[in-house]
């Protein structure tokens, strides 16, 4: 494969919105979980609640800078480099992105600047209430760009129009109730989730290793334990909810997540691990769980769940009927409003194929000159590269998994022995800080590597999205990016281990008198499970 | 869903034109004087007290603020989806140095007083200044490209093209006139952020504010009129000929466009629309006589009613242009060739409808609460919590 514009504007994009998620899951968890610990101080009048949520709180400020910084990048990289694709599916892809602007960008970037300068200027309840709505907000944009996003997996709700040469809307409620889209908001928000309690979890832990701010540590671990725990499930289950949708609406994704070249008899066996060979179109040494991959795909025992090689052979009619579409719609063009019925007619009976016949542009000016031999091969590109999906795919569910034992153990910890964390748990948990970022990523790479050749499924090929820009300016802006976000992460991760370090700083004294107090409170009505460890002394 | 038809189709392009407008303004009024502080920083404030004192004035603010940025944009998308495919692919490398300055600000603001190391803090300030003056001088060449048509057509797929190569697309940007527009517009903003200051700040900060700001003033108005005059004899206009389908498909090669002797022929056209330059001028004035006086409520005010009145003179000058171009007048963006499908714009604006009111409102409430001045004990004093 040659690297042309075409492939410089996608590792622009991927590098910019992967470099972008870095900060997005934790910005969705951690505004929840500092709303749930600023619920507990509003209820309690707790010091020490008051404490971790301006402590979390901070964290979750210097993450949500550069979330904000490269979120912008998003919101312009469509016109600037996919120009076609902004004119071709902006009717219906715009309106998520606008209205996640009113909705939800709105919201919390007018309330987070009050969540920090406000703690003074607010009663309590008040504060309380701009907490929970920075959290609405930055929940309420992952829902409407999953939205979006969902429509490029699943495009419904919109049909061509010949007379403005794009995708237009027919059914708004069509796209917003998109069931890929749906199970892709509740999987991303709960990646999310899970993201915040591991990075609180590995945090407070280290804390516990160092023997530092314990009373902190140990309700941060208890609150982002139960929260885990419950997203964990969600994810997992989620994400099998958006197999599911994907064994209905993208067959070749799904395949190719599988490696499952052939047919094979319902219900399909699961390629536990193997090695997808593209070139013979096989995958080696598979070991293969029968019934599973049948059962996650369909939820049937009997519903067959075609091979690449048959989904080739769909696709090449596909192109054939794309071709008599895009014959039609040359002649439209000319005739316009006067066109006759019968080109008409003609016309409406393919355009489902178009996008089909687009991907022959990538060989032949005009798609009706193709040889065989071109759509042979414009029919092979339906094929995504498999070897990094199949792999790809398993290292995040077996990290989701992983994320449901280890929030379940805290959990149990936390719960039922007294918030008594053996170290090696906590070695564990400071070493897993990275994984749910490791996750969300692979996660975000099935998705969309395994949409390719289409920027939208079945519709427009990646290959026309783009704009006409010459490579050297692609190069100068991907480099500025690079260099950008490379010190932009430096200062952040920076910050946030300085951060980390110095611990909570704010109401001190107040906390370590409270916690005194309390924890004689409880050693004299003579509970003493509760009170064995060392008094939490604030480090500074 | 037949509901949207219960408005016409052409009426919710003259709306949606109306809004883009209300967006871009929305923009200029509130993170206008973001920029324009940015841009006073190291002006208004000599020791780090004092710069400290200055950001924090739109510390809680800036984020909300640009939020209109982010909309216009998303709103431009859904709403005018060949202008934003257009533009933002066409403006390609200045589109680069605006988002770079994006991205830097927010992250300038909430790092700089995070570390007390002063040449830390002074690489953040020297990022905040470029941040805020590149924008504001930016978006004015911006504007003074559109007037004068820009290099662009479309093939028959309605593919953008932008001419030329890819130093001359960005180089050519920066024509007399299209200077001469961003001058305006980054005096205007550093006169918006100075209007701003002297409301929010006290002291030192305030009386350099008010000295800049008044200067900057008179220079906004000055070139402003000189653009104007700039704009009445040296500009070619563009007008549609024939008759104009206005609830067309959007098809910009649908179009009969001509190439006039000057803009100017709107004026004679619709005489009323004269009123936002003028409103733009006195304003402007009035900011320099409120900056000059220490009025502190309404010099912003005055200041916020000159941007407005410049920003709607472009628009209602260029009507029903948005984007002509030069090259291939055929293939110029107005209102009735550019939109996005007749069901869209209905959904957008039932949706604008729903959410501004509430924007609007909560933010009041924010600026409500955080109503009066920064000073220095506040910023010394709780240096925990401010930036």
């Amino acid at each position: 494969m040659e690297f042309g514009i075409v492939e410089l504007s996608r590792l622009q994009f991927a590098t910019t919105v992967m470099f972008h998620f870095l900060f997005v899951p934790l910005t969705l968890g951690l505004s929840i979980l500092v709303a749930i610990m600023e619920t507990v101080y509003v209820m309690t009048n707790r010091p020490i609640w008051r404490q971790m949520t301006k402590f979390w709180g901070l964290l979750f400020g210097i993450n949500f800078a550069l979330g904000v910084a490269t979120g912008i990048t998003m919101e312009f990289q469509f016109g600037m480099n996919w120009a076609y694709y902004s004119h071709y599916v902006g009717d219906i892809f715009g309106a998520p992105l606008a209205i996640e602007g009113l909705m939800a960008f709105f919201l919390e970037a007018t309330f987070v600047g009050l969540f920090f300068f406000g703690w003074d200027k607010l009663s309590k309840t008040a504060h309380l209430i701009v907490a929970w709505l920075v959290a609405f907000g930055s929940n309420f944009s992952a829902l409407w760009i999953l939205i979006a996003n969902g429509w490029m997996q699943n495009p419904v709700g919109a049909e061509f129009n010949p007379m403005t040469m794009r995708m237009e809307m027919t059914d708004f409620f069509a796209v917003l109730f998109n069931e890929v889209a749906q199970a892709k908001f509740v999987h991303t928000v709960s990646a999310g989730y899970v993201t915040a309690s591991v990075f609180v979890i590995g945090v407070s832990a280290w804390y516990l290793l160092r023997s530092r701010h314990i009373e902190l540590a140990r309700r941060s671990i208890t609150v982002a334990a139960a929260f885990g725990l419950a997203s964990a499930f969600s994810v997992v289950l989620l994400g099998d909810e958006s197999g599911y949708d994907a064994g209905l609406n993208q067959q070749m994704k799904l395949a190719a997540i599988e490696g499952m070249w052939e047919t094979h008899e319902a219900p399909a066996a699961f390629n536990l691990i193997g090695f997808p060979d593209q070139e013979a179109r096989e995958t080696h040494y598979a070991i293969e769980v029968p019934w599973v991959m049948g059962l996650i795909g369909t939820r049937s025992l009997t519903t067959e769940i075609p091979g690449i090689n048959d989904l080739v052979a769909e696709a090449e009619t596909r192109v054939r009927s794309g071709i008599i579409a895009y014959d039609a719609l040359v002649q439209i063009r000319e005739t316009r409003e006067n066109t006759d019925p019968a080109i008409m007619a003609q016309f409406e009976a393919h355009s489902d194929d178009l996008g089909f016949a687009f991907l022959l542009k990538r060989y032949v000016d005009d798609p009706r000159e193709a040889t065989e031999e071109q759509i042979v091969m414009a029919s092979n590109d339906t094929v995504p590269t498999v070897w990094p999906m199949f792999w790809a795919f398993r290292i995040m569910v077996g990290l989701g998994l992983g994320f449901i034992v280890t929030m379940g153990y805290f959990f149990y910890r936390a719960s039922f022995k007294g918030m008594d964390f053996p170290r090696p748990a906590l070695h564990l948990a400071v070493w897993m800080i990275p994984t749910p970022w490791i996750a969300a990523e692979l996660g975000w790479f099935v998705a969309e590597f395994g949409r390719q050749p289409w920027t939208v499924d079945g519709v427009l090929p990646t290959a026309m999205s783009v704009s006409a820009l010459s490579m050297t300016e692609v190069a100068i802006t991907l480099a500025g990016f690079v260099i950008f976000y490379t010190i932009l992460f430096i200062v952040e991760m920076g910050l946030m281990l300085k951060y980390i370090k110095k611990g909570p700083f704010e109401d001190v004294e107040e906390t370590r008198i409270w916690t005194k107090r309390h924890n004689d409170r409880l050693s004299g009505r003579g509970n003493a499970d509760a009170i064995t460890r060392p008094d939490a002394t604030p480090a500074e | 869903m037949i509901l949207h038809e219960l408005m016409s189709y052409e009426l919710l392009r003259m709306i949606w034109w109306g809004l883009l407008g209300f967006l871009l303004i929305g923009f200029a009024l509130t993170d206008g004087f973001d920029m324009g502080v940015g841009a006073l920083l190291p002006f208004v404030g000599k020791t780090d007290v004092e710069r400290r004192v200055a950001i924090n004035t739109i510390g809680p603010v800036w984020e909300g603020n640009q939020v209109w940025f982010i909309l216009g944009g998303g709103a431009i998308f859904a709403a005018w989806p060949p202008l934003y495919a257009l533009s933002f692919s066409g403006y390609y490398l200045a589109m680069f140095l605006i988002l770079s300055a994006f991205i830097v600000r927010p992250v300038a603001f909430k790092y700089r007083s995070k570390r007390d190391d002063p040449r830390w803090r002074a690489s953040w300030d020297w990022a905040l200044f470029v941040s805020g003056a590149a924008p504001a001088l930016l978006f004015g060449v911006a504007v003074g490209n559109v007037m004068q048509g820009v290099p662009f057509h479309f093939t028959v797929d309605l593919m953008p093209i932008y001419e030329g190569a890819w130093y001359t697309k960005f180089i050519g940007l920066l024509d007399p006139f299209s200077l001469l527009a961003g001058f305006v517009s980054l005096a205007i903003l550093v006169m918006h952020g100075a209007a701003w200051l002297t409301l929010k700040a006290e002291g030192n900060v305030q009386t350099r504010a008010r000295a800049i700001g008044s200067v900057a003033a008179l220079v906004a108005v000055a070139t402003y009129v000189l653009a104007g005059v700039w704009m009445a004899t040296g500009i070619q206009g563009f007008a549609t000929v024939g008759d104009v389908v206005i609830d067309g498909p959007s098809n910009p090669l649908h179009s009969d466009v001509v190439r006039t002797a000057s803009w100017l022929s709107a004026y004679a056209d619709r005489p009323w629309i004269a009123i936002a330059p003028i409103m733009g001028i006195v304003c402007g004035l009035l900011t320099f006589l409120g900056l000059r006086a220490g009025r502190e409520v309404s010099t912003l005010l005055f200041s916020k009613m000159a941007i407005l009145g410049v920003i709607s003179s472009v628009g209602l000058t260029m009507f029903p242009f948005i984007m002509p171009s030069s090259t291939d007048p055929q293939s110029s963006l107005t209102v009735w060739n550019s939109s996005s499908s007749h069901l869209t714009l209905f959904i957008m604006l039932f949706a604008t409808a729903i959410f501004m009111p509430l924007i609007l409102m909560y933010t009041a409430w924010v600026y409500k609460v955080l109503w009066g001045k920064v000073t220095e004990d506040d910023v010394t004093d709780k240096s925990s919590s401010l930036y």
